[in-house]
């Protein structure tokens, strides 16, 4: 284990941001900390950090315990979600600066640069400085500088949150490659589920300061502990009492065991999919994901009476509180 | 189009050259400047303002040159060779520089704590840093020398262990540093606020430590609004009259600033002294004139 987490609890004044939090993250690994802002996500990275204090608990790097050291003496990258560049460097001094601070030789400093900005594609910048940069080309010159002083654990607040959307999902493809070529121990925060199913090797999900769940994108996905994590990793409707997702609904034209008699009360075409808007006899509204060729095979018309029923294979979490249910009309997150 | 833009310049350049030096880059690039009418309303404002700053500033300044210079440069530069004249104005330089220089670390070390750390105190620390600015500098130096003179509270230890603050140099140099206290701190904390403490955080998750920090990160992120403080807390330095003329005793060639000797030769009878007078005043004024266009030339950095 390269970071172990053990007992650590946070209040902002009464408000709990972290209770009882145990936590390890793998050696090697791309681990993603999901969940809704304010759930305390950021807290965790930033005690981890050494930028924020645990009111109790100990955190561990790379078998030290670090609870009580300095953020600079904690081998830890952080890179922030707006860059913290220091602007009046240009981008080689940026990514030098932790090796100067080391008072590594000179040209051992120029070789490690010159290959840094070569990794992050930055080496036709290296005499910019961070305002004559785009976003991108700023978080990467930071991941640089993080990578430089090759420390224990890399840690990433947000990384892509300050960037549009299509430089977020470039960028984001990025990572997961350097990941692979660089194998330092990562830790990211995000709150886009999108994002950390598809770059991230272990998912752990974080709400109102609490962890509900740690695993793999497809553990979390198709084993779901409970309402919240189904419904944040994706969308989902109700189906006779349980939570199913929307795509795992199999529509049938008779009456067969487990299935929910429902009318179609509505067919909407985006792109590719076809979303079918049903109303069952309880008054409860689930819909279903399908695509044109499922729809047109059905020969589906609204107003038409079938029966729903999931998938074999499909992930479902009993529904406890209505509340927290979504209604149909939200559709897809 | 053309027709109105024309008409709108020839109006501007008519009656701009009368009242005021250079108002009329309207003639210029008129596509990128939205066109104004002129109006009997701007004409009087216009007439107003350069009237009014005309008659506080332009006319005494140029009285104070006229005066200076009236039996030409030989009487002057007599003057500005003078004993009394080099004494004053190296205490005055000497003075000023000190008080810079102290202000200048506690403006940085303040300015930090104010930026960055929450602390007991701290509104009331901000609120007290602005107080020389309000206090009349009369009431500082009589202040001070309640505290420091003769009669004063620190005033008998100080001399029995044979240091004197008031009617000496220390009693001016701490006179200065108070009237211009605030001056860096309230230039240096809202570039603080403004930079955030995520470069000194990174810095810090790289390895720095508290000095590398401040020397690496925080003191070039600050340095245009450090010079700007420091342009302006030396040029309240050295025109600084009513705190340091109560603590001095202003005893020529000894506690005399230039200040002083304005003042003092000023109240003297006779040409010369009035000649002296105006010589120093004149000198002042150059150093004022010098500040203005530094700090013109800072002020631009500092926004970008």
């Amino acid at each position: 284990m390269s970071i172990v987490v053990r007992g650590v609890n946070r209040w902002f004044g009464t408000f709990p941001a972290l209770t009882d939090i145990d936590l390890d993250v793998p050696a090697g690994g791309l681990t993603a900390l999901l969940g809704p802002s304010g759930g305390g996500k950021s807290t965790l990275l930033r005690i981890i950090a050494g930028l924020d204090h645990p009111d109790t608990g100990t955190i561990e790097i790379a078998g030290r315990d670090a609870t009580a050291l300095p953020p600079q003496r904690r081998s830890v990258g952080f890179v922030f979600q707006h860059y913290a560049a220091f602007k009046h460097l240009s981008t080689r001094r940026n990514v030098a600066f932790g090796l100067e601070i080391r008072r590594r030789p000179k040209d051992e400093v120029r070789k490690r640069v010159d290959e840094l900005l070569e990794l992050v594609h930055l080496e036709q910048l290296a005499d910019r400085l961070p305002s004559e940069l785009s976003g991108g080309q700023r978080q990467r010159m930071a991941l640089a500088r993080a990578l430089a002083v090759q420390p224990e654990v890399l840690l990433l607040d947000e990384p892509f949150g300050a960037l549009d959307a299509q430089v977020r999902k470039e960028l984001r493809d990025w990572l997961r490659r350097l990941h692979d070529e660089v194998h330092v121990t990562t830790l990211f925060v995000t709150h886009d589920q999108e994002e950390a199913l598809e770059v991230a090797d272990t998912i752990v999900v974080i709400n109102q300061g609490r962890i509900e769940q740690v695993g793999s994108p497809a553990e979390l996905y198709d084993r779901p502990a409970n309402e919240f994590v189904m419904q944040f990793l994706g969308p989902t409707t109700r189906l006779g009492g349980r939570l199913v997702r929307p795509h795992d609904i199999e529509i049938v034209e008779d009456d067969r065991p487990g299935a929910l008699p429902v009318t179609v009360t509505r067919l909407l075409r985006v792109g590719y999919e076809v979303r079918a808007e049903t109303r069952a006899e309880d008054g409860s509204t689930p819909w279903v994901q399908l695509t044109r060729g499922q729809a047109d095979g059905l020969g589906l018309t609204e107003g038409q009476r079938v029966w729903l029923r999931p998938h074999a294979s499909a992930a479902a979490v009993p529904v406890s509180s209505p509340a927290l249910v979504p209604s149909s009309a939200s559709g897809p997150a | 189009m053309a027709e109105p833009t024309t008409l709108t310049d020839r109006d501007g350049t008519g009656t701009a050259p009368a009242l005021a030096p250079a108002p009329a880059p309207t003639a210029a690039r008129p596509p990128t400047r939205r066109r104004r009418r002129p109006s009997a309303i701007r004409l009087v404002l216009r007439v107003i303002a350069v009237t009014y700053v005309l008659a506080l500033v332009a006319l005494p300044v140029a009285t104070v040159v006229r005066y200076t210079f009236a039996d030409g440069l030989v009487p002057v530069l007599e003057v500005l060779t003078s004993p009394d004249f080099v004494a004053a104005a190296r205490l005055t330089l000497v003075v000023a520089g000190l008080a810079v220089v102290v202000n200048t670390v506690f403006g940085v070390g303040v300015g930090i704590l104010l930026a960055r750390y929450e602390f007991p105190g701290r509104r009331l620390l901000n609120a007290v840093i602005d107080l020389p600015v309000s206090i009349s500098p009369i009431v500082v130096g009589v202040a001070l020398i309640l505290v420091y003179g003769t009669n004063g509270w620190f005033g008998p230890a100080l001399e029995q262990a044979g240091f004197q603050v008031i009617f000496a140099v220390p009693g001016m140099v701490l006179a200065t540093v108070i009237v211009s206290l605030p001056l860096v701190v309230r230039e240096v904390v809202p570039t603080l606020e403004e930079a955030g403490v995520e470069q000194e955080q990174a810095a810090q998750s790289l390895g720095a430590g508290g000095w590398a920090r401040l020397w690496r990160i925080t003191l070039p992120t600050i340095k245009w609004a450090l010079a700007y403080g420091v342009v302006l807390s030396l040029a309240r330095s050295l025109g600084e009259f009513g705190a340091v003329r109560v603590v001095s005793g202003s005893v020529a060639g000894q506690s005399q600033t230039l200040t002083l000797f304005v003042n003092d030769a000023y109240q003297e009878f006779g040409p010369d002294a009035q000649r002296a007078a105006f010589a120093a005043a004149f000198v002042l004024m150059l150093v004022a004139v010098l500040f203005i266009v530094v700090i013109t030339a800072l002020r631009p950095k500092e926004k970008r």
